[in-house]
């Protein structure tokens, strides 16, 4: 299918630069209409293509929702993020109508009045009435959108440390990977700062804080299913953002300030890669790589690993050279699956010991 | 042209014919020029340049994330050093990604696009001789031109340009040690930003004074081409939030250079804590984007102006919807300065904020939407005269649809948290300012070539580079929002490292594919433009049979533009097909009427 595009698009291509040499030449030549004012027969032809071309969008859209539909990200593996893609789904189902309407309208209008000596425009300068109903409608519709949207925000961003019995986690960035600070039996986070970094203490834990000594710093996320998390969120050097596309979850991590996310996990990294939608997935990029492989081994390179799906979490805002490779490993397990994990990590007591 | 000779007739008294005997030397006349027309030529001159360099930037990063670091001649030839072997380096993978856009929207969309048409079209719309100041104008060209020249040139040094994207957010701007282009890439990037503030806000200060203050007799507010409403509303929101970008710059200047922490704290960087305490991250991106969003704005309305004019007068129509249209511009600039936080809902700033940016943000969109229909209105039973300049107003409206529909999504605080910094954001504000605000550019010079240089363009090379412009800027960024929608960042070198982004390496290849075809086609443009220039075919005074005041003035240019008296207005510039009660055309065989024509006996003023 790609190739095919592609073949088409570098046809086209040479179609259009064949047709510009063409052009060239006439344009050089002495033609009958110098004006290069556009005539009728420029404006039967240029109409008749501004119709073409809205054909043009509307094929380009449905090859782009039907061929790219495994783009869309799978159901969401946090509580809040079904909220978000009903959200979602309902702001693209409308912008996609009055997109399709508006654009219809622009190149029909564009193709149907296509200009003619003969012809006459229509003095219409004005008219309350229609101004005001594409005034109010727009005004109706965003205001139902905007209470929605923020009705979601507001229970999103609210983050209640009381409520419940929510894990506490420090993300921790710097360039270029990713850290995890679990708070221990104790369930509090022990102070740090970046001016107590030393060592092993790579995080800048205070020694002196009795609450850091059993925290347990990890370089993959776990998280127990069902479970709310809230991320505090803490950087060492410049700006990055702890992007979790699955999770439907993003926030800025900035130096010199602790920012904060929250959700609840609802699907285990089990359940997700043996989803129908994840299995497909999965199969798909598997092919590419093999195929991709084929031609690297010809190299005399490695072969690519094949690929198993788990969430991860990825640095979404410009941070230096390997910003494009920074992320972490999220995994969503069981309480007991996450709890046997938990055990075999060393706090940080035995670690700043050794 | 009755209308026109009419006029001219009885303006034999030169008595207020000034300035254009003394003699000028090559030096005045084309370097040192204070004449608003010739500047504005020397502003779209510059603006193209950077423009080629800017694109042919893109190109070369859209090449490398189609075909990650494979290896091609054209790096090694372009990049040299930094393109060992010819495979890019992922340092200036990020430079390149920062100019081009730091070119795009300043230098080509801000100082190209505005800078050449206010320039152009606010002393001949209105009737003046000139601008306010022309010695002003002159230095606000040359700073521009200044601050070209630094940008350019810290391309060439030794670690590379500025690498932090166009957004410059420190701490990754103000730490050398951060990244390499964060050394004198940085201190050349925000000397050549300070210049050009400077530059804009001269430029902008003479609009504001010019349109208020040296208006020709009749031509009042109302009666003024939505062009110069624009213009206008443009450069007071320039006046308004240039000099927040400036504070911005000079403080991170002595953030970098001289120990403060306006911007720092905490950081602990290659192995060293540095003493930088208390500053805020955000606060940067809060004064940034104070400017940044009304820039979108100021990108965007010029080009807006462009298309009103150019549509009414192809539709041979009166716009519809004037006092709308002035209204949207308005709202549009008012609300442009207190929607910035939308770029910062998950920038750590209170949540609380981020729900009143969304509203405000949202709020936009009705403006926006007016435009937009007005738009589509003013084509209903027109009598298209389909001039390449039409042509590619009417792809603006498109495109402004399309990417300001999206907006909708990124407007709002709960479905930016998922989109934020994605490719759906580069889709969006591609074809919502970029793409549409290069549209405007092209029409407007398209339209207003025979006016800059007494010859006309070639229209079907014109055809040519429309339509196939029209089709890769769709191919480029309707299949990048599925993307983007995918998770897929913005600003990655390659995508290799996540294997769950394999399925989207072939759409990354069909893009960049339609990229280098619609950057090949404005080579067309280029040549079309340079060879009319020289060898056009000569222009007529009026050839889009259009109302304005620049269409009365004779094709050879001279300074003062009017011989003889500066005409006075009679009406407003959107007399077109206006028929008397018989249905006849107020002035008979001839669907438009200037607005130097006095009214006709029995017409009736209709559009109040």
């Amino acid at each position: 299918m790609t190739v095919f595009l592609i073949i088409v698009v570098v046809a086209l291509f040479g179609i259009s630069a064949w047709q510009i040499s063409k052009i060239f030449k006439l344009s050089r030549g002495a033609d009958a209409d110098t004006t290069q004012v556009a005539n009728d027969k420029d404006n039967n032809l240029q109409g008749k293509l501004m119709l073409a071309f809205v054909v043009f969008l509307y094929i380009l859209t449905v090859f782009c929702f039907v061929q790219y539909n495994s783009y869309f990200l799978p159901e969401s593996a946090s509580e809040h993020g079904l909220d978000y893609d009903k959200l979602m789904l309902i702001s693209m189902v409308l912008i996609m109508f009055v997109q399709i309407i508006t654009q219809g309208l622009l190149h029909y209008f564009s193709y149907k009045y296509r200009g003619k000596k003969t012809n006459q425009a229509l003095y219409f300068a004005d008219n309350d009435k229609l101004e005001f109903i594409w005034t109010i409608i727009p005004v109706i519709v965003l205001a139902g959108l905007i209470i929605y949207g923020l009705f979601t925000w507001t229970d999103i961003m609210d983050i209640d440390e009381q409520e419940g019995d929510p894990l506490i986690v420090e993300l921790y960035a710097y360039q270029f990977a990713w850290r995890a600070r679990y708070a221990g039996a104790d369930k509090v986070l022990g102070k740090a700062n970046v001016r107590f970094i030393e060592g092993v203490n790579s995080l800048g834990l205070d020694v002196s804080d009795e609450y850091a000594m059993d925290d347990v710093v990890t370089t993959e996320l776990h998280l127990p299913v069902n479970r709310k998390v809230i991320f505090k969120m803490r950087s060492q050097d410049v700006l990055h953002s702890a992007y979790m596309p699955f999770f439907r979850a993003q926030m800025n991590v900035v130096p010199g300030m602790i920012t904060e996310f929250s959700y609840t996990p609802i699907l285990t990294s089990e359940q997700m890669r043996t989803s129908d939608f994840m299995v497909e997935k999965v199969r798909t990029i598997n092919e590419i790589r093999r195929e991709k492989s084929k031609e690297l081994v010809k190299k005399g390179e490695e072969p690519l690993e094949a690929y198993a799906f788990d969430y991860y979490l990825l640095c979404n805002k410009i941070c230096g050279v390997s910003h494009y490779n920074m992320q972490m490993k999220i995994v969503v397990e069981s309480e007991e699956d996450y709890n046997e994990w938990m055990k075999t990590q060393k706090a940080f007591k035995q670690v700043a010991q050794n | 042209m009755s209308a026109i000779a009419h006029v001219t007739d009885h303006t034999d008294d030169h008595a207020d014919d000034h300035g254009h005997h003394h003699k000028e030397t090559f030096i005045t006349k084309y370097i040192f020029s204070q004449d608003h027309k010739m500047i504005s030529k020397q502003y779209l001159i510059t603006g193209l340049i950077m423009g080629i360099i800017g694109i042919a930037m893109s190109i070369l990063f859209r090449m490398q994330l189609a075909w990650p670091e494979e290896s091609f001649g054209v790096f090694e030839v372009l990049l040299g050093k930094w393109a060992p072997e010819g495979v890019m380096d992922p340092n200036v993978y990020l430079a390149l990604v920062t100019i081009h856009g730091t070119i795009m929207v300043f230098f080509v969309l801000t100082a190209g696009l505005s800078g050449t048409f206010s320039n152009l079209l606010i002393p001949l719309q209105i009737g003046a001789r000139d601008m306010a100041s022309g010695f002003l104008n002159m230095v606000s060209y040359w700073l521009f031109f200044l601050s070209s020249i630094i940008m350019v040139f810290s391309l060439f040094i030794e670690a590379g340009p500025a690498a932090a994207g166009w957004t410059i957010y420190p701490p990754l701007s103000a730490l050398p040690q951060a990244m390499p282009g964060s050394g004198l890439g940085m201190t050349l990037w925000l000397s050549s930003m300070a210049v050009f503030i400077a530059s804009s806000l001269l430029g902008s200060l003479n609009y504001v004074v010019t349109v208020l203050n040296l208006r020709t007799k009749g031509m009042s507010m109302t009666r003024m081409p939505l062009t110069i409403w624009a213009f206008f509303v443009t450069a007071i929101i320039g006046v308004v939030s240039f000099p927040v970008l400036f504070s911005a710059a000079l403080l991170l200047i002595m953030d970098r250079s001289f120990g403060t922490s306006f911007f720092l704290s905490d950081i602990y960087i290659q192995g060293e804590v540095l003493h930088m305490q208390g500053g805020s991250p955000v606060l940067f991106e809060h004064l940034f984007w104070f400017l940044g969003h009304p820039e979108v704005y100021i990108v965007l309305l010029p080009a807006l102006g462009i298309t009103s004019e150019i549509i009414a007068t192809n539709s041979r129509k009166p716009i519809f919807g004037y006092r709308a249209m002035v209204a949207s511009i308005l709202a549009i600039a008012f609300l442009s300065t207190i929607v910035w936080g939308h770029h910062m809902f998950i920038s750590g700033m209170n949540p609380f904020l981020g729900s009143v940016f969304t509203f405000t943000t949202l709020l936009i969109a009705i403006p926006s939407a007016v435009k937009s229909f007005n738009y589509i209105t003013t084509l209903w039973k027109g009598n298209l005269q389909m001039n390449p300049a039409m042509l590619f107003s009417i792809g603006l409206v498109s495109t402004f649809i399309t990417g300001g529909l999206t907006g909708i999504i990124l407007g709002d605080s709960t479905l930016d948290i998922n989109v934020h910094d994605t490719y759906f954001v580069v889709a969006h504000f591609h074809l919502v300012m970029g793409i549409s605000a290069l549209y405007g550019l092209f029409a407007g010079v398209y339209h207003w070539f025979p006016k800059m240089y007494g010859r006309m363009m070639n229209k079907n090379l014109g055809y040519v580079h429309f339509w196939v412009t029209a089709i890769g800027a769709y191919g480029v960024f309707f299949p990048m929002h599925f993307v983007g929608m995918a998770g897929l960042p913005r600003r990655y070198y390659t995508n290799t490292n996540f294997p769950y982004f394999d399925d989207l390496a072939d759409t990354n290849v069909l893009i960049t594919m339609f990229a280098i075809m619609t950057a090949t086609v404005q080579l067309v443009f280029l040549y079309n433009f340079f060879y009319s220039m020289f060898y056009g075919k000569k222009a007529v005074q009026n050839p889009w049979k259009s109302n304005t005041l620049e269409w009365t003035t004779p094709v050879e240019h001279i300074h003062g533009n009017w011989p003889g008296e500066i005409p006075s207005v009679h009406r407003w510039p959107y007399d077109y097909s206006k028929t008397d009660e018989n249905g006849e055309y107020v002035i008979p065989g001839q669907d438009y009427v200037t607005q130097i024509t006095p009214f006709q006996e029995g017409e009736e003023e209709l559009h109040h």
